[in-house]
């Protein structure tokens, strides 16, 4: 099915299970410890053996000698594979490093090599047995000194970096001749994923034929990826992920416990499993780069702006591509006069990727400070600059692109409201409970909308049950239950009549998850084949598909009707179709929006930060499941909260690596950081963006939270510190500058 | 920043696995170590969710490895394997800990109660009810120990014991934000904690 | 992990009997740190000696009228003790706030004292540091050091104590009583059991192979108002970055012990002379002589004013 012109009516729009906040159809497993991830695959695969990775302990060089006799002489080793015996591979494009090193070490804890043991224990101890000498060359590490000789990267489309640079008008000119200027610069940190299940693959192979368990979002791309880099065909690999513990982003390509895990199996010919150590995840894996952004803003008193200007640089390693966080700055305003610009450095550190709303997350969190620092300039309340520099079409584009839909007025009026926001003081450091300097902060959310192809198979059998089938993953984003309400309501058939099966590349390819448009992308792909059945099942009964209705496990033509499971038969009935959108993304920009609304207190001696309340009103197309749509929501919150406040991968400029490799190091947020969120959908369909009128919600709660957050910090207290992550030692240098 | 902070030559043989051990710690080195004879093993008694189960394993085996990798009882989970998220958390005689961070031996004779040992699909646990009824997780990972992690704190608490954010160490009070920094040993990365608050309070009979 | 043999004992007498058998032995009680740095062979003992069942499990009041904490009494039995809460609420109130509800349900007294540091660089065994691997250098002195310390700190390293119990500990002049692996016992005062780095910091604390912690007792209570106030930059399950403890007296006398500030919990009993000055003057004596990097400067800052605010919360 095209997706090509406007959504009209359709069995969807009965909202009898689709819109409806029911519980997760996972939920039971997910709460009793029944669901199975990729390393507990003891169904299916009962004697694998256990592999376990050495990394890389230098950044960049080469492995100038690797003694594995000891380990292979160790207790239960039964195989040690390295890029010495490991047979001919090739680096996937995907991927910008190589999975496993040798003889060249392309960033610190690139697998080295994987011991394959009878036990965890003897495998881990093994590891440690090899022997590698090294010969380091120097690499670039500090984004600092490297944006110096950064470039212009080359055009990705397939990133969602299609065009590095952009300009309309004349930005220069209109920013020199503005009488209101703001020209700051921000930094962001690199962030880890930091996911609960560390990334985890069980293989196995019988003759060529290989089967991976894996932790996953996007099972077409691990098949491609494994079939690019061990150069076998597509028939032979079997990629199956019915339960992934967090990805965000970190789990869009295969990783080193993949290729670890079939390489090893291949090795011990039986079939082995692999699991990331918690301290090798931060460098063997992707991260979010750190960035350095340079906005301005040039406006009259009125606050409209007339140019508005993002430029941010980052790195990567040699081939890899930018952080694109100037990117929603070419739709979120308006302006006559705008530029954007990405540069691109290269820096050793480990692969630098997406992470959960990759671009918009920082480029937020440095737009979102800069129209505060505005709004103060201009003295004019922050929710009221951002309504008056609303914009209903992409400002680059002109009028003749407006947005599908777009209410960031609405959600910026409803979410001021809710929380309580004239109360604010726009004088920072008004505001005193007890120890506390209390302050409050907003900004706007933006996340643009993406849809992908996705094809689905639905079949019925002869009790009546619904089987879904695709390769689409929950990666917590509760796709088994959103995928089950829309084939209930095509169906006519409650949500319990409902099977779904995802995760496995047997299954028609899907979207998969990332970016966000997983949801909306995946629920079309069912929505498209549930039509086909439909159709089979009408013209079974002898009815006209068009006008026949599907209601309580039957179908209604008139006064006449037949139930499903009939119909059907014991040989049940089958459809497969794919959603495939065209057109309507480039005549209309897409995007969800949201607002922020953050309270932040600062102790007044020792300049702790605690987030005291938070919430938000979000737009986004029809909510498929107000439940799990809000779930998704408040996480992003969370983990925005995270990026404001404490989430840094530190950079070891010595030695190439994120020296707070551990969870310990690394700090996220945990149940005492995070207050009771009040998050609120705006009712809203979106005809142009899928037949569900929905559009993707699972990443804007993090666009733009970490600038509410900061944006409350300083109107707690008075400092405006514009290098993330918002630290005590910051604010406590703030005070004493003033 | 000084890019030759350590001499390429020293860094290579500094680098790598057992090199490293060597220096680091020269009295108990891989050469100490049986290499050709299996590692030492230990048996233990184990009562998990009310079965006893006897397991010989090596003695380096954590009580999480044991539950996962021998009783097959994969509900704990390992997130870090060091003591800081708190997906692991079981059960010990009623009360909460880190699986990973203890080994099986040392349980000989203990009762231990995991995940499924609380509840099962057909059969759920209160907490269990509670947190699918809130939306209380999402990838799921960290679930069974936020779970377990609930049902050691409720009773915790029911025993007075204080935490860090009671006013009155003699009298904690049942508050949400008594609830938050008690669970705070259990990471959500998916940042479900506002929804796992809400779950915990409706069981545990706690006033926001 | 490398592999270790393992044995449970049932007595001190048989602890003491199977360390003298066994020179490179460890005792293992809560494990939640030891076992941490095993995994990453950071700490290689080829035997395990299981003490959780010695017994030591007990506070009892001390003719003196202190309490007397067995060894393996968790932290949270500790913090939850009747007469812990009352007499000595800072020790309560600091063990409270250190890691995390789990942790305190196994972590014990004695292991508590012999924390060793998280300095990322003694976490990483690829990485030269001194203390982890001696003579190989200090990572941490031209690295990633926010966290680490500016008091009692020497070139050859520059790691803070972990432990928030240490600091009340210490405020309070506990002391902890061993017994060697010949059955010889002794009291060693809290101030003398955690050492400064100096040229030796992989020598963390006074104890000699195969000495067995026994007991912490406590001298009699203090009577004030008892404050523990930990600073972090997340709000739970996090180490300090400062940290006070604090005993106040009506009559302006008192007690302060800091953490997060050096390689053993720091105190400065000449400073508490000044309590009656205000935070500031104790600070500055506290402080002196503090040798800071750009990373971690403000730790002298947010140390005086940490002390601030304890000072206003005693007033309140």
């Amino acid at each position: 099915m095209k997706f090509d012109s406007p959504a009209t009516t359709n069995p969807i729009d009965r909202l009898k299970v689709v819109g409806k906040p029911i519980d997760r159809i996972d939920g039971k497993l997910k709460t009793t410890g029944t669901a199975p991830y990729a390393y507990e695959r003891n169904d299916v695969a009962p004697n694998a053996a256990y592999g376990y990775i050495l990394g890389a302990s230098i950044a960049k060089g080469r492995i100038t000698s690797l003694d594995v006799s000891a380990a292979k002489r160790a207790p239960g080793v039964i195989a040690v594979v390295t890029y010495q015996n490991a047979g001919k591979l090739a680096k996937a494009k995907a991927h910008t490093a190589r999975l496993l090193a040798g003889p060249e070490v392309q960033h610190f804890d690139q697998a080295v090599a994987i011991v394959v043991a009878e036990t965890f224990e003897q495998a881990r101890d093994a590891s440690r047995r090899i022997k590698v000498r090294y010969a380091a060359t120097k690499g670039a590490y500090d984004l600092a000194v490297a944006i110096k000789t950064a470039q212009k990267p080359a055009p990705n489309p397939d990133a969602g970096a299609d065009k590095p640079d952009t300009a309309v008008g004349d930005f220069a000119g209109a920013f020199a001749k503005a009488s209101v200027q703001l020209d700051e610069t921000y930094t962001t940190p690199d962030q880890c994923h930091a996911m609960m299940e560390p990334h985890a693959t069980t293989a196995a192979w019988e003759g060529d034929k290989l089967t991976v368990w894996t932790s996953n979002q996007m099972i077409a791309w691990a098949v491609r990826d494994l079939t690019e880099t061990l150069l076998i065909p597509k028939e032979n690999v079997r990629v199956i992920s019915p339960y992934i513990g967090g990805g965000f982003g970190s789990k869009l390509w295969i990783r080193a416990d993949a290729l670890a895990a079939i390489l090893g199996a291949r090795a011990a010919g039986r079939p082995v499993k692999v699991a990331l150590a918690r301290t090798q995840i931060f460098n063997n894996t992707t991260h979010r780069p750190a960035t350095i952004q340079r906005i301005r803003i040039g406006c009259g008193p009125d606050g409209r702006i007339a140019a508005i200007g993002h430029e941010s640089w980052s790195g990567d390693l040699p081939g890899g591509g930018p952080e694109t966080a100037a990117n929603q700055t070419r739709l979120l305003y308006a302006g006559e006069n705008r530029m954007t610009a990405h540069r691109l450095a290269v820096l050793d550190l480990p692969e630098g990727n997406a992470m959960r709303a990759p671009g918009e997350a920082p480029g937020l969190m440095a737009l979102e400070i800069a129209m505060d620092e505005l709004a103060e300039k201009l003295k004019i309340d922050p929710v009221e600059l951002r309504i008056r520099n609303d914009v209903q079409y992409d400002p680059e584009a002109g009028p003749k692109r407006p947005f599908s839909h777009r209410d960031l007025i609405g959600c910026l009026r409803t979410g001021a409201q809710r929380f309580g926001w004239d109360k604010r003081s726009a004088t920072p450091g008004r505001v005193r409970d007890g120890r506390w300097l209390v302050g409050l902060g907003m900004a706007a959310a933006f996340r643009n909308n993406i849809s992908m192809t996705s094809a689905a198979r639905v079949g019925i059998d002869r009790k009546g049950v619904v089987t879904v089938a695709t390769d689409m993953t929950d990666i917590g984003t509760g796709s088994y239950t959103v995928i089950a309400q829309t084939a209930a309501e095509m169906m006519g058939v409650d949500v319990e009549k409902v099977v779904v099966l995802l995760g496995d590349s047997s299954f028609p390819a899907s979207s998969g998850s990332g970016g966000q448009w997983g949801g909306n992308s995946a629920s079309s792909g069912v929505y498209a084949a549930c039509v086909k059945l439909r159709e089979a099942l009408a013209r079974k009964a002898g009815f006209d598909p068009a006008t026949a209705v599907f209601d309580d496990g039957k179908i209604r033509s008139g006064n006449k009707s037949a139930t499903l499971a009939e119909l059907a038969g014991d040989a049940g009935l089958s459809a497969e179709d794919t959603i495939e959108f065209e057109g309507l993304d480039k005549a209309y920009a897409q995007s969800t929006f949201g607002a922020h609304f953050v309270e932040a207190g600062v102790d007044a001696q020792t300049g702790e930060i605690r987030v005291r309340r938070m919430g938000g009103a979000f737009a986004a197309g029809r909510i498929l499941n107000p439940k799990s749509a809000r779930s998704q929501v408040i996480g992003a919150m969370t983990m925005g909260v995270g990026a404001a406040l404490m989430e840094e991968a530190v950079v070891d400029k010595r030695y190439g690596c994120f020296i707070n490799h551990d969870m310990a190091g690394y700090e996220v947020p945990v149940h005492a950081d995070i207050p009771h969120q009040d998050v609120v959908f705006l009712d809203e369909v979106d005809d142009k963006s899928s037949p569900l009128k929905a559009k993707g919600v699972g990443e804007l709660g993090i666009c733009g939270v970490g600038a509410a957050v900061a944006n409350a910090v300083y109107n707690a207290c008075g400092v405006r510190v514009r290098e993330y992550p918002i630290t005590l030692d910051k604010i406590l240098a703030g005070w004493a500058k003033v | 920043m000084d890019e030759d902070f350590i001499p390429v030559s020293r860094r290579g043989i500094l680098a790598g696995g057992v090199a490293t051990a060597t220096i680091a710690t020269a009295p108990a080195s891989a050469q100490d170590s049986p290499q050709d004879r299996p590692p030492p093993s230990a048996t233990t008694r184990l009562k998990v969710n009310g079965r006893t189960m006897t397991l010989t394993v090596d003695t380096r085996t954590t009580l999480l490895d044991a539950l996962r990798e021998h009783a097959h009882l994969t509900g704990a989970k390992k997130g870090c394997d060091h003591g800081q998220c708190g997906a692991c958390t079981v059960l010990v005689a009623g009360r909460r800990i880190n699986s990973c961070l203890t080994l099986a031996a040392m349980h000989d004779g203990d009762e231990i109660t995991t995940i499924e040992g609380l509840g099962r699909p057909d059969d759920l646990h209160p907490l269990q009810a509670a947190f699918v009824a809130h939306d209380s997780y999402q990838c799921g990972y960290c679930t069974p120990g936020q779970i377990c992690s609930a049902a050691g704190m409720l009773a915790e608490l029911k025993a007075g014991v204080p935490s860090h954010v009671s006013a009155d160490l003699d009298d904690p009070r049942a508050t949400a934000d008594e609830v938050r920094e008690r669970m705070s040993g259990n990471i959500c990365r998916c940042g479900a904690y506002s929804n796992i608050i809400e779950a915990i309070s409706e069981v545990g009979g706690i006033k926001a | 992990m490398k592999p270790f043999t393992y044995e449970r004992v049932a007595t001190p007498a048989e602890a003491a009997a199977a360390a003298l058998k066994n020179p490179k032995a460890r005792f293992i009680a809560g494990g939640t740190n030891l076992l941490d740095l095993m995994k990453l062979e950071i700490e290689v003992p080829p035997h395990l000696i299981d003490i959780n069942r010695l017994g030591l499990d007990k506070i009892k009041e001390t003719d003196q009228g202190g309490l007397r904490i067995g060894a393996l009494v968790r932290n949270t039995d500790l913090a939850a003790d009747r007469r812990v809460r009352k007499d000595y609420a800072v020790l309560s109130r600091a063990l409270l706030s250190g890691a995390s509800g789990q942790l305190r349900n196994k972590a014990t007294t004695a292991g508590n004292l012999l924390q060793r540091t998280r300095c990322p660089y003694f976490y990483d065994p690829t990485m030269p540091c001194n203390k982890r691997a001696p003579g190989s250098g200090c990572s941490a002195l031209q690295g990633f050091n926010r966290n680490l310390a500016i008091l009692g700190t020497s070139d050859q390293c520059i790691a803070t104590h972990p432990s928030d119990m240490a600091v009340a500990m210490r405020l309070l002049d506990a002391t902890v009583e061993t017994v060697h692996a010949d059955g010889r016992t002794r009291a060693i005062p809290i101030a003398s059991f955690h050492r400064l780095p100096g040229t030796t910091p992989h020598i963390e604390t006074d104890l000699a192979p195969g000495e067995l912690i026994t007991a912490v007792v406590l001298p009699p209570p203090l009577g004030g108002t008892h404050i523990y106030r930990k600073v972090r930059d997340r709000a739970s399950y996090a180490f300090a970055l400062v940290s006070v403890a604090a005993v106040l007296q009506r009559d302006g006398t008192g007690r302060a012990a800091f953490g997060g500030l050096a390689h053993k919990p720091w105190r400065v009993e000449a400073a508490e002379a000044r309590m009656a000055q205000g935070p500031k003057a104790v600070a500055d004596a506290v402080l002196a002589g503090a040798r800071t990097t750009p990373q971690n400067a403000f730790k002298t800052v947010l140390a005086e004013r940490t002390l601030a605010a304890v000072f206003e919360q005693a007033r309140a």
